[in-house]
């Protein structure tokens, strides 16, 4: 394919990262008024791939042409003034500003450095009346009044202002109600007519029909294969996102799995409907979803972090009430937080007091602490762990992301927990160190704790657990044992909406 | 056991901390004082730092414990004077000194209380929650008063701050007993523990079981007893009730806090380099003093200095 047809044409692009190639010698071609969809597994390479793109990130090989111009550096700034504007999931506007001031952030029309409003509000107002909002937002509305859905045609409308001829979309769909979803395909359909390319991002592959020309599938860094849309069905897309290939089987059949450990059921909350699952002492369950399918919610739910509407929690075969994590610490649960950063760990502190943190209460008389219990516990820890720290005094934020990682889990062996929650437990460490977390998980069930092992990464799962229990759109939608994994079977679940029901009767 | 003795050894290691910078300059002000007046090393005017500092000295400890929580209590000038006045016209007004100053001491942790609540329940941020109590609490102690200073208070008061014990002013031993109490309950109990991971990450605190809440209202509530205990030596030196008293003891106990090592973000400091912060500042002030130093740039070199100090401090920090 040529470089000087195409709107984008990006060609043999690598990208690596500290302990992973994230990109593969991708070609990514888009033509002008063509709408493309980027498919792919979580983790492979779509992000990347437009960070690149918007120049968030650099390339480490490859080029970038765009409209037929070789572009030497992409930066952000370089790739808005060639029409390259990015609608993301999470949108980056301004609440407290108003619509107008949205769209014309950093573009303002102004005299002598003095902004005029009305030149402001008419401007806005003609660009929303392009995609068919003038009449529903108004200008002079703060962003904060508006919908989801309405924030999101603001930042086209963003987009639009800034003359974009290439718009990416980043699941943009994740928050939005059916109606809404109908709304948004309605403008990116009418941006299209009007010549706009598009690159459109979704789990939901039902959508990508409906809007997209062509999908091309990516995996593990790799470009899988492109089809026309019209040739193709999502049978055909998920079997290209998946196989692939799992480095090592640390499953470790030997665990002597006993009598339950954790049962709920039925918990439902403002995120979940109705989830059950069970954790066996020495089992290690995994918890497989989407972006946003509640499965951090179910977490945090079990660990008393979140608000529970109605359902059971069972420990060790009694029903217990969890109203907060000390409670749910008190009946032996732990819980390894998806962003260790932000509340696995009190990055200030050092080692041994991050450990200790919720045994406190237990070693010590009269609310002093035994700090020789405290060294002992923190030095024990470390060693079993191996935790790589010059010493127990070190600040955590110093340690590199697996050695954090372990102290979260050394406050849960030290509080002697019999359930381990972990919620995306290798999220950004390097190779060696995720190996040393499996082994982990491994000894721990070995040990005779349950381990529910969430994660959005699924060769991982499928390497160690027992069984993996599907969530999507905030429900359990099936579980599948060890010897049935398959990773079709389990992204089907995720993905597709007619198979939930089916999976359920099976199961029952 | 290579490994554990190699863990044990980097734990004793010596560390130039913010509080031996601070105690430096301690030193390098004395050594310049004491060459530049004769009258720097004197008993009577060392006593007289050891008056001046213990007041302050036992708010800025109170302070740095709030401030480790990333907390701030501006309130503690105001509550200083509502105690001074309260306790002035209690006794004035015959009611007996030690049931004075129990319900001053009450008073003050039940407003440091309701700064917690403040805070914690109605998430009030820290800086508006005391500001609204700063100034309510002088509101009511001008209502109090009148707006007028109240006389009259028995001779004993007044005896008590210029008294020695063991050769120390009898005001200095509450700074120390504070100070090395605080101290040891920073390092030594599980509330200390507690109050450091709430200033590193109060979701991680929450999530490994901290009782948050109950941490929050402690340390307001300490805080406000502290500003009580300050408030009854204030009566004691002052020997009357001063409404417009402990006007800009908030900043000088903030300044302490921080020349002792404390950050405003959280999860560092304690009453040892409070205690040193003050010193710092009171050696300042004496220090102009003695020299003939217009009175009025004590402020602005007490400004320098902790301008100064926080800067050197953030350096060495990027560059570790």
């Amino acid at each position: 394919m040529s470089t000087t047809e195409n709107a984008i044409a990006m060609v043999g692009i690598n990208k690596s990262f500290p302990g992973v190639q994230a990109l593969k010698d991708v070609d990514f071609y888009l033509k002008p008024g063509e709408a493309k969809a980027l498919v792919g597994e979580n983790g492979a390479g779509k992000s990347t791939l437009i960070k690149i793109l918007t120049g968030a990130y650099s390339q480490d090989s490859g080029e970038i042409f765009v409209f037929g111009k070789k572009i030497e550096k992409m930066t952000p700034i370089i790739s808005e003034q060639l029409g390259i504007s990015a609608v993301y999931q999470n949108l980056v506007l301004a609440n407290h500003l108003t619509v107008a001031e949205n769209i014309l952030l950093g573009n303002e029309p102004s005299k002598w450095g003095f902004v005029s409003k009305k030149t402001m509000f008419k401007e806005a107002e003609k660009v929303l009346d392009k995609i068919g909002y003038a009449d529903v937002i108004s200008p002079d509305q703060k962003l904060s009044e508006l919908t989801a859905a309405q924030q999101g045609m603001v930042a086209i409308a963003r987009a639009l202002s800034r003359n974009a001829r290439i718009m990416i979309f980043d699941e943009p769909t994740a928050v939005l109600a059916v109606r809404e979803v109908k709304e948004l395909f309605r403008v990116i359909k009418q941006l299209k007519e009007n010549g706009i390319s598009i690159i459109y991002i979704s789990h939901r592959l039902e959508e990508i029909f409906e809007l997209c020309d062509t999908a091309l599938v990516l995996k593990d860094g790799k470009v899988v294969g492109e089809r026309e849309v019209s040739e193709t069905n999502i049978d055909e897309l998920i079997s290209m996102m998946v196989g692939r290939e799992i480095k090592k089987d640390l499953y470790n059949p030997n665990k002597n799995i006993g009598k339950e450990v954790l049962r709920i059921e039925n918990l439902s909350n403002f995120k979940l409907k109705n989830c059950s699952l069970t954790v066996r002492e020495g089992e290690i369950v995994g918890l497989y979803g989407l972006v946003g399918s509640g499965r951090t919610e179910l977490s945090r739910a079990i660990f008393g972090a979140d608000p529970i509407d109605s359902g059971k929690i069972f420990v060790e075969g009694k029903e217990v009430k969890i109203k907060s994590p000390s409670g749910a610490i008190k009946l032996g649960l732990g819980l390894i937080p998806e962003d260790r950063r932000q509340h696995g760990l009190a990055l200030k502190l050092n080692v041994k007091h991050n450990i200790n943190l919720p045994v406190y209460e237990k070693i010590g008389k009269m609310g002093f602490i035994s700090l020789s219990k405290e060294i002992e516990n923190a030095r024990n820890f470390v060693k079993i762990l191996s935790i790589k720290t010059p010493s127990l005094k070190q600040i955590v934020s110093n340690l590199s992301g697996g050695n954090q990682q372990k102290v979260v889990v050394a406050k849960w062996l030290a509080s002697k927990s019999k359930v381990f929650i972990m919620d995306e437990p290798t999220n950004g460490i390097d190779v060696g160190a995720k190996e040393e977390i499996y082994e982990l998980m491994n000894n721990l069930a070995m040990e005779g704790a349950g381990v529910l092992f969430i994660s959005s990464y699924m060769p991982e799962l499928m390497s160690i657990c027992d069984r993996i229990v599907v969530m999507r759109e905030g429900k359990v939608v099936g579980e599948i044992p060890h010897e049935e994994f398959s990773e079709e079977k389990i992204l089907s679940m995720a993905i597709k909406n007619n198979t939930s029901e089916e999976v359920r009767d099976k199961n029952e | 056991m290579n490994e554990d003795s190699k863990l044990l050894k980097n734990e004793k290691r010596f560390t130039w901390n913010t509080q031996m910078i601070v105690l430096a300059v301690v030193v390098v002000l004395w050594i310049f004082l004491g060459i530049r007046s004769e009258y720097f090393f004197t008993t009577s005017n060392i006593k007289n730092i050891m008056r001046q500092m213990a007041i302050q000295g036992v708010l800025s400890v109170g302070m740095v414990v709030v401030i480790i929580t990333a907390g701030i209590d501006l309130s503690v000038g105001a509550v200083v004077a509502l105690v001074n006045i309260l306790m002035s016209k209690m006794v004035v007004g015959g009611t007996p000194i030690w049931l004075s100053i129990l319900t001053c001491l009450l008073l003050a942790s039940a407003l440091g209380f309701i700064n917690g609540i403040v805070v914690f329940d109605l998430r009030v941020p820290a800086f508006i929650a005391t500001l609204g109590m700063m100034s309510i609490a002088r509101g009511a102690t001008l209502l109090i008063s009148k707006g007028n200073n109240i006389f009259g208070l028995p001779r004993s008061i007044a005896n008590f701050a210029s008294s020695d014990f063991l050769g120390i002013p009898s005001l200095f031993w509450f700074l120390i007993i504070v100070t090395v109490i605080i101290e040891l309950m920073l390092r030594l109990t599980r509330f200390g523990r507690y109050v450091y991971a709430l200033g590193s990450n109060v979701e991680a605190a929450r999530l490994s079981g901290v009782n948050i809440r109950l941490v929050t209202y402690g340390v307001y509530t300490l805080a406000g007893f502290l500003w009580g205990v300050g408030g009854i030596l204030e009566t004691s030196r002052l020997w009357m009730g001063v409404p417009t008293t402990g006007t800009g003891y908030e900043l000088d106990a903030i300044a302490a806090a921080v020349l002792g090592g404390a950050s405003l973000f959280g999860a560092e400091g304690n009453a040892i380099g409070a205690f040193f912060g003050a010193l710092v500042m009171i050696t300042i002030y004496n220090g102009a003093v003695l020299l003939n130093i217009n009175p009025f740039w004590q402020r602005i070199i007490v400004g320098i200095i902790l301008i100064a100090t926080v800067a050197v401090d953030q350096i060495r920090k990027r560059r570790s």
